[in-house]
């Protein structure tokens, strides 16, 4: 039970993350109806510009305080995440915007290989690892020695998160870009006719995909202290099963997805083998797709005859 | 004429303010992954350096290029725009058209013969292998897979996985059982194929992108296996010690009865190279071959009718299913032979040679030759194999850049820029037209913009 | 044995629910062989829902629809066959067949029904001539022996292909597309499509074509050559022929047999002039209840 409860709070920090990178996803494919696959490896470099950014404030201009830090950080990998982003889908998306279907995914698996081979070659190899950013713990319960804490940066993530998502929510539902989103996913022609800067909404999108995969690339530094530059394909993929699972298209659904995701692994990596918690993820990628291709939250989508 | 010498004066103003938009930007993207630059020190930590000049110079580089744009290459587009376009063929391009595949096919033929008199034994080597055979493995892979994506129109983005069946049957077999490799590359066919059929049944409802991503589930997870499952596979250390192909009996080494010493001729390791050459160029042929077989039987004609559309496949009387699952199984079917070569050319295989990015590859050379095309899939495949193996010969650039520039690094990097450009420039691929397989009076190629992508 | 004017093909009670929505409510009708069945209604009446059961798309959600081959005096076992729980039977030359048993590629490979599609469904990017081969898949299959024979070249496919292609030059003469045989599907202009389609489902060798508003986007011209290309299947080749059409020219000239729809419920159905007079026709069309029908009609005039 104490390993269950353990495992949740892991679950759902991890899911947290994949939620925040699942949005994005399925924002993306919501409009333009693409498989963003550069979007693991957005995720990545954030991570990256992120720990630039960390080092800069605490070894350099020695801020002592976690906290400004960590805003600062935060506000620093979404800005310059947003524009690596917006770059991207100027430069290898919006030419290929009505063109055939297979040519903007191969330009993304493209641009995939691109960043992470990019981020190799200027920051190097290896694996970085910074000390960690926030210590301690709250003792949740203690049973035969096996002690359940939540950790202050597990609670960080799940407090970022949540406040984020509020402020996307309202983003979303409640504002003018919003509503032109919704209208572009619905019709990009019909859309423009009607006054909707088409090619702005779009831009925008990525923006805040990007914006919150870099929270997500923050958090994920400062949960596991290491980043390399290979480490945007894997994540990227589950945050996709996230997405899919959730239904893609639905931002809830990408958001429950990602927990769903978070869980499925942590709980599989406990109960059953470790090295096979990807195949965990895959599997689940594989069973929705085949037995509930609408997904969690998703409309069906029915065959015209 | 004078619309046309209007557009030609280039507005400098505008032309200069875009060039400083696109500098600051450039200067923003690349401030914190070029400008710095994370080193671990000897205590193990991490600390900052900075790189400005290296920063300062991209910058430049990106500003210039794009000045560069303004002043010269965007007038000399709108020329081309200008310019009438052809409407007939010229002769040439039709006599072209008629020799280019016998060219090539006999080019590729002597190939090592050309090879060997232009550099020797010892330098021919590096040049069939490397060059050769690597490539032709990418060819066969991209001619296979044009099965499944170009005429079927299904996407699929877990290929390698069917390569690494052929290849782990291949080198597991012949470890434990001594087959040889004549029997075990029809076998290694039949699993691949089998897996490819197997893997193909869940999926055949799935449409669009979808299919994409659940192909590459399953070529992640086969990879994970090959990886875990350490009693069989041996986990990342690879299987090694793979029995060699012997030429129908004679092994290629310096012993009395190796081929070297059957033949009356010096020992060289070319031999086997230039046997591997010829075998894998046969296997590349022979998937051709039968693709181009396949296209004008009903079987092939159903694949690319069920690109086009699915629901009036099933209004005339086709079986979709069996029609999915042969190209699935077809395509799978030659990835097992390229497997099994692959292992028996290697003598070492591991988990590390079926990742992802294989299956990307293999896709992007498909789509970059134009789907279905199969000639333009081995220019697909010279182009971006051959690139990136000629970033290897690159040494010279040391003496520019110093000696710690190594061109190598820079392969992948360039290989994913290159499939980026060349998707926004030919969107379509290389080849746009599609060739019909059947005709009454004279065969017109169908342009490209008329074919579908399916929906698989 | 098929005689004119036997029953070919009997939907009966046949209901097709999408969730809630009730699409095709309670429906029973007879076509009969060699007679052009029209199937007309208001939009949203329904019909092609009724073709997506009849051609297998759709799985009803009730009813039978069953379909005969040959001698009509096989439709006796018609309900032998459905407690056996198969698709179909054959005795000698016949056949019985229970359509919303089959799935849509066995409803046209063994019940031999083919269809049309109301937004054209054509292989665009395939030439003209491919798009008729592909048509005559089946047969082919069987001459190339699934593959086999025809990966080696053997002769009895160079010759069964000869002979398909024989026979799409027939259907390509008879439609007026000969000409562009070579050229893409997907580059004729719309009333070409259209016939081109009927001639692609005509090469499945179908006892029943059922086409979906096939006159739709023709002008009177290719309307007319329609007319004529429909009648000439129906008597030349004997076929029958099952009809949705919303122009009424059309289905007044050409029908034998007028099935009327209205929200998924028949509201009539007879020879051509009944159906034109039945005031519950009229009042479909002209969105009134049935006693109003005299009141509006005289206001306009009918």
């Amino acid at each position: 039970m104490e390993v269950f409860l353990q495992q949740l709070i892991n679950g759902i920090t991890l899911g947290s993350i994949y939620g925040l990178i699942a949005i994005g996803y399925t924002m993306v494919f919501g409009i333009i109806g693409m498989v963003n696959f550069a979007h693991g490896d957005v995720f990545m470099v954030a991570a990256f510009v992120a720990l630039v950014a960390f080092l800069i404030l605490t070894t350099w201009l020695g801020i002592s305080s976690i906290a400004v830090a960590l805003f600062i950080v935060l506000i620093v990998a979404m800005l310059f995440t947003s524009l690596v982003n917006w770059i991207i889908e100027r430069l290898a998306y919006r030419p290929l915007r009505g063109s055939f279907r297979l040519a903007p995914l191969i330009s993304a698996i493209g641009m995939s290989i691109f960043l992470s081979n990019f981020v190799q070659v200027s920051q190097g190899p290896r694996n970085k690892a910074i000390p960690p950013m926030v210590q301690g713990d709250f003792v949740l319960v203690t049973h035969n020695d096996y002690a359940v804490t939540l950790s202050f940066k597990q609670l960080i993530i799940w407090g970022v998160t949540a406040v984020l998502l509020v402020c996307f929510w309202y983003l979303v539902a409640k504002t003018r870009l919003g509503r032109a989103q919704r209208a572009c996913e619905q019709d990009q022609r019909m859309a423009a006719l009607v006054g909707v800067n088409v090619d702005q909404t779009i831009s925008l999108t990525f923006v805040i995909a990007a914006a919150l995969a870099a929270v997500a690339g923050t958090m994920y530094l400062m949960y596991y202290g290491v980043v390399s530059f290979s480490d945007g394909f894997v994540p990227g993929v589950k945050a996709f099963t996230a997405a899919v699972l959730g239904g893609i298209g639905s931002l809830p659904g990408a958001v429950i997805g990602g927990l769903l995701i978070g869980l499925i692994e942590t709980m599989w990596s406990a109960y059953f083998s470790i090295d096979y918690k990807d195949v965990a993820a895959f599997s689940v990628l594989a069973i929705t797709l085949i037995f509930l291709p609408q997904g969690l939250f998703g409309r069906p989508d029915v065959e015209k005859v | 004429m004078t619309e046309g010498a209007a557009n030609q004066r280039i507005d400098t103003v505008a032309a200069l303010r875009d060039a400083a938009i696109t500098t600051l930007l450039a200067f923003g993207l690349f401030l914190p992954l070029i400008g710095f630059h994370t080193v671990t020190n000897i205590r193990n930590e991490l600390e900052l350096d900075t790189r400005w000049p290296l920063l300062f110079s991209i910058v430049a580089v990106v500003g210039v290029a794009r000045l560069a744009y303004s002043f010269l290459l965007a007038p000399w587009l709108e020329r081309i725009k200008l310019r009438p376009m052809a409407t007939t063929t010229p002769a040439w391009r039709a006599t072209f058209g008629k020799w280019f595949v016998p060219f090539c096919i006999g080019f590729v033929i002597v190939y090592p013969a050309i090879i060997i008199a232009a550099t020797g034994f010892g330098g021919a080597l590096k040049w069939v292998d490397n060059f050769g055979i690597q490539i032709l493995i990418y060819v066969m892979l991209g001619w296979g897979l044009n099965i499944v994506v170009g005429l079927a129109g299904l996407l699929d983005l877990g290929y390698v996985a069917f390569y690494a069946v052929g290849a782990y049957a291949y080198a597991l077999l012949a470890k434990e059982f001594g087959f040889s490799f004549w029997i075990l590359l029809p076998l290694a066919g039949v699993m691949s194929s089998f897996w490819g059929i197997l893997l193909g049944f869940p999926v055949l409802r799935l449409r669009g992108d979808y299919l994409a991503i659940v192909t590459l589930a399953f070529g992640e997870i086969i990879r994970i296996v090959l990886v875990n499952w350490v009693d069989v596979t041996n986990g990342y250390a690879g299987i090694s010690g793979i029995p060699r192909p012997s030429f129908f009996g004679i092994p290629f080494n310096a012993n009395d009865d190796g081929f070297a010493a059957t033949f009356g001729l010096e020992f060289s390791p070319i031999y086997r190279t230039i046997f591997l050459y010829y075998l894998i160029l046969a296997l590349a042929l022979l998937t051709a071959f039968v693709t181009v077989r396949l296209r004008r039987l009903p079987v092939g004609r159903a694949w690319e009718a069920l690109r086009e559309d699915e629901i009036a496949c099933r209004s005339l009387g086709i079986n979709t299913t069996h029609t999915k699952l042969t190209a699935f199984g077809m395509g799978a079917m030659f990835a097992g032979f390229a497997g099994s070569f692959f292992a028996a050319r290697q003598g070492f295989i591991s988990p590390e040679s079926f990742t992802f990015l294989e299956s990307a590859t293999i896709l992007a050379i498909v789509v970059l030759g134009g789907m279905g095309s199969q000639i333009g899939v081995a220019i697909a495949a010279i182009a971006m194999i051959g690139g990136t193996e000629i970033m290897r010969e690159l040494d010279f650039l040391k003496q520019i850049f110093g000696e710690s520039f190594d061109p190598t690094q820079y392969r992948m990097l360039l290989f994913g820029f290159a499939m980026v450009i060349i998707m926004v420039l030919r969107p379509r691929g290389l080849i746009s037209t599609r060739a019909p397989s059947v005709f009454l009076k004279e065969p017109k190629p169908v342009p490209v913009d008329l074919v579908k992508q399916g929906h698989g | 044995m098929t005689i004119a004017g036997d029953i070919l093909l009997r939907v009966e009670h046949l209901t097709m629910r999408f969730g809630g929505l009730v699409a095709v409510d309670d429906l029973s009708f007879e076509a009969r062989q060699g007679e052009i069945t029209a199937l007309i209604g208001p939009n949203g009446a329904g019909k092609t829902t009724v073709f997506n059961c009849i051609t297998g798309f759709y799985k009803p959600s009730e009813g039978r629809i069953g379909l005969c081959h040959g001698d009509a005096a096989i439709w006796s076992e018609l309900d032998a066959l459905t407690d056996s729980g198969k698709r179909g039977i054959t005795r000698g030359d016949s056949g019985l067949y229970l359509l919303e048993r089959m799935p849509d590629y066995l409803v046209t490979q063994n019940a031999r029904v083919a269809r049309t599609f109301q937004n054209i469904r054509l292989f665009p990017g395939m030439t003209v001539l491919e798009n008729l081969l592909v048509a005559q898949h089946n047969a082919l299959m069987v001459a190339s022996g699934y593959t086999l024979f025809g990966i080696f070249g053997l002769p009895s496919y160079h010759r069964a292909e000869r002979a398909s292609v024989e026979k799409a030059r027939d259907w390509l003469n008879r439609v007026g597309l000969i000409h562009r045989a070579d050229d893409p599907a997907g580059d004729l202009p719309y009333g070409d499509q259209r016939r081109l389609e009927i001639a692609r489902a005509m090469c499945t060798d179908p006892v029943l074509l059922c086409l979906d508003e096939p006159a739709a986007g023709l002008n009177p011209r290719e309307s007319a050559q329609l007319n004529e290309l429909l009648m000439s299947i129906g008597n030349e080749h004997g076929i029958s022929i099952l009809l949705i059409e919303h122009d009424m020219s059309v289905v007044m000239e050409i029908s034998d047999h007028v099935v009327v729809l209205d929200y998924g419920i028949k509201i009539s159905d007879g020879a051509p002039d009944v159906v034109r007079n039945d005031p519950k026709v009229i009042a479909a069309y002209l969105g009134v209840p049935d006693h109003e029908v005299e009141k509006v009609g005289a206001e306009i005039g009918l």
